[in-house]
């Protein structure tokens, strides 16, 4: 077990609170800078979006997880900077402009989703911005002067410096992985100072926050921006991995894939975003797997067991049927976002929190520490 | 001029009185105790003082600023803090997070700055905590420092709820049942607390509170309510006294 001697107010204060902080990361970064030249094309594919998830988790994070402000409207915030890129690159604008612009803009239009939510709390909350985003997919798809409407937009290679960043090249890895750190590093920073302590105050309880001098609407309205701009850049880069955007790309299903990104990562740290986009990238490999290999397997093990070739063979349809039924994938969702909430609240990140703490206090390790204790009612009638 | 007052204030729900044309004024340095048997509308006027309501007719006054039309926010920045009956904590974050959301009307660092963590946001942080840290100390809460708030006990929150009040740096501090819960040594405890914050912080202090014995003690001057109008001002004992609050706690 550790002990941690603080000797200056800096320890408080300080990103890694210990050398052994600097060594993991440090493992893992040096590990992530080999990684597009050791694994294979296909991971690294992977790796990029998993990347992309990331960055829009923590985005998401700042608004659900932080500011305790629900939204399932995050991928309208993506399209919006996807679009802005896509829209921009026809008439040549530099990549830095417009990956600025789509940012800028996106955080606009969170913020002006943001006045409107000032007033509404939970569920109404989460119904509003999915209006927002029902209204954005429509508007994507009518727009046809400016968004090609269902024909979608191709969105050309990255163009940086006067050399061509495929989006399958090393470059274009290294640049959504220096996305992902500086926004996870600048919501670290915010979190460590008075606007990220304003945004958790607004989340425990909104008329402490007001009595202890925190404008609340003004810092809802900028934890909406933040959370949107940091997604429009997400949505950039989103829209040259993908080389094609259409409005039914940015479907509710989306903005439920990244709530589900900080649900079982865990919403109150960037690493259960990290961890929740590893997560929910690798269901559609699974979905894969499940289709193409399960179904000839479990037939082979109905055939050993002794079951007749007519027999396995309709059992091997019957899972195929079952495996690439429609809407497996969001039944899926639904299972793991129910058990989680269940059982690992904290997400995964919490799961880990949780190990780490049994083998640091071994044997004393008692299951109640991380148990949400609900003593004392707080009074709601000044909401 | 006084240092704060409230003229005619009134609060109105629907038929119900709450609070019917009050007026007083705490003069700068003292400790004025409102007393009142449940329901005579105390806890509604700190809701009014800050600005959690608005007041159906009258006027506030803080250092002869007129503070009524005030954004609730606005209040603490002027210097006046309050504490809640029903703790209002921020449950999820630790104490010393919930302190340095207390230091919020002294910071001066803008967003950018903060996202890059400049020098200037680091320097700012230092001063913050060793102010938070003076307060931690002054209220012995050295033990709790790291811990989340969910997981401390009553008697404990209601004392962090004090010392985020006291981490505004308030001119006036509005103290909402602070002994309520508290067991005899907590209480005694926070009479000596609420005696120094007067002597040697000079905070002037507006409490609410029903434990007579903590008002006896701490209070210069005491105001009884009943059905949202005051019954009697005067000095602890003389207010006791007074037929009329006799009458309200004990029938007459």
């Amino acid at each position: 077990m550790r002990f941690m001697f603080k000797t200056d107010y800096e320890d408080d204060i300080k990103l890694f609170p210990h050398g052994g902080y600097i060594v993991t990361y440090g493992v893992l970064l040096a590990f992530l800078v080999v990684a597009p030249f050791i694994l294979s094309s296909y991971l690294v594919s992977q790796l990029v979006f998993v990347f992309i998830y990331a960055t829009v988790g923590v985005g998401l994070m700042i608004l659900t997880g932080f500011t305790g402000q629900a939204s399932l409207g995050h991928a309208a915030f993506l399209a919006i900077g996807a679009y802005t890129a896509a829209y921009l690159q026809q008439y040549n604008v530099p990549f830095p402009v417009y990956f600025l612009v789509a940012g800028v803009l996106t955080g606009a239009v969170g913020a002006m989703v943001g006045f409107p939510a000032l007033r509404l709390q939970g569920i109404y909350l989460v119904i509003a911005t999915i209006s927002f985003a029902f209204i954005i997919e429509e508007i994507l798809a009518r727009w046809e002067s400016v968004t090609h409407g269902n024909e979608g937009m191709r969105v050309k290679a990255l163009q940086f410096l006067g050399t061509t960043v495929s989006r399958d090249s090393p470059s274009f890895y290294f640049l959504c992985l220096a996305v992902l750190t500086l926004t996870i590093v600048g919501t670290l920073n915010l979190l460590r100072s008075p606007t990220g302590r304003a945004f958790v105050a607004i989340r425990d309880s909104e008329t402490a926050a007001r009595s202890m001098g925190v404008n609340v609407s003004l810092y809802k309205v900028k934890s909406f921006a933040i959370s949107a701009a940091i997604t429009g850049f997400a949505g950039v880069l989103f829209a040259h991995k993908l080389s094609f955007i259409s409005p039914e790309m940015f479907t509710l299903q989306l903005s439920i894939e990244f709530i589900i990104v900080i649900l079982i990562g865990g919403a109150f740290s960037p690493h259960g975003a990290v961890l929740g986009a590893i997560f929910i990238v690798m269901i559609d490999p699974f979905l894969t797997y499940l289709k193409d290999d399960v179904p000839g397997m479990i037939a082979a093990v109905a055939a050993t067991f002794g079951a007749g070739a007519a027999t396995a063979a309709k059992i091997q349809s019957n899972v195929a049927a079952f495996a690439s039924a429609n809407g497996l994938k969001g039944a899926i969702y639904g299972v793991i976002i129910v058990l989680f909430v269940l059982f690992e609240p904290l997400g995964l990140y919490g799961r880990w929190l949780k190990i780490k703490l049994f083998f640091q206090l071994f044997p004393l390790y008692k299951r109640a520490t991380f148990k949400r204790q609900k003593i004392y009612v707080k009074s709601e009638r000044n909401r | 001029m006084s240092y704060f007052r409230a003229e005619n204030l009134s609060l109105h729900f629907g038929g119900l009185k709450a609070v019917d044309a009050v007026s007083f004024a705490v003069e700068k340095g003292e400790i004025l105790s409102i007393i009142g048997p449940n329901g005579a509308g105390k806890s509604s006027i700190f809701n009014l003082v800050s600005r959690i309501y608005n007041p159906t007719s009258g006027r506030i006054f803080f250092e002869d600023q007129d503070i009524t039309e005030e954004p609730a926010f606005g209040i603490a920045k002027l210097g006046i803090a309050r504490t809640f009956q029903n703790i209002e904590l921020f449950e999820n974050a630790t104490l010393l997070s919930n302190l340095l959301v207390g230091r919020h009307r002294h910071s001066t660092t803008q967003l950018w700055q903060e996202l890059l963590f400049l020098p200037s946001v680091k320097a700012n942080e230092k001063i913050h905590r060793r102010r938070v840290e003076q307060v931690i100390e002054f209220l012995d809460l050295e033990p709790y420092r790291d811990k989340l708030i969910s997981g401390l006990p009553y008697g404990v929150r209601k004392v962090i709820e004090l010392a985020r009040a006291l981490c505004t740096e308030p001119k006036l501090i509005l103290l909402d049942e602070p002994s309520s819960g508290l067991n005899v040594e907590e209480t005694d405890d926070m009479s000596f607390w609420i005696r120094d914050m007067k002597t040697e912080l000079g905070i002037t202090v507006l409490m609410v509170e029903h434990d007579m014995t903590l008002v006896n003690r701490v209070s210069d001057r005491v105001i009884a309510l009943n059905y949202g109008k005051v019954l009697a001002m005067g000095s602890p004992a003389e207010v006791q006294r007074h037929p009329d609050v006799v009458a309200a706690y004990l029938g007459a």
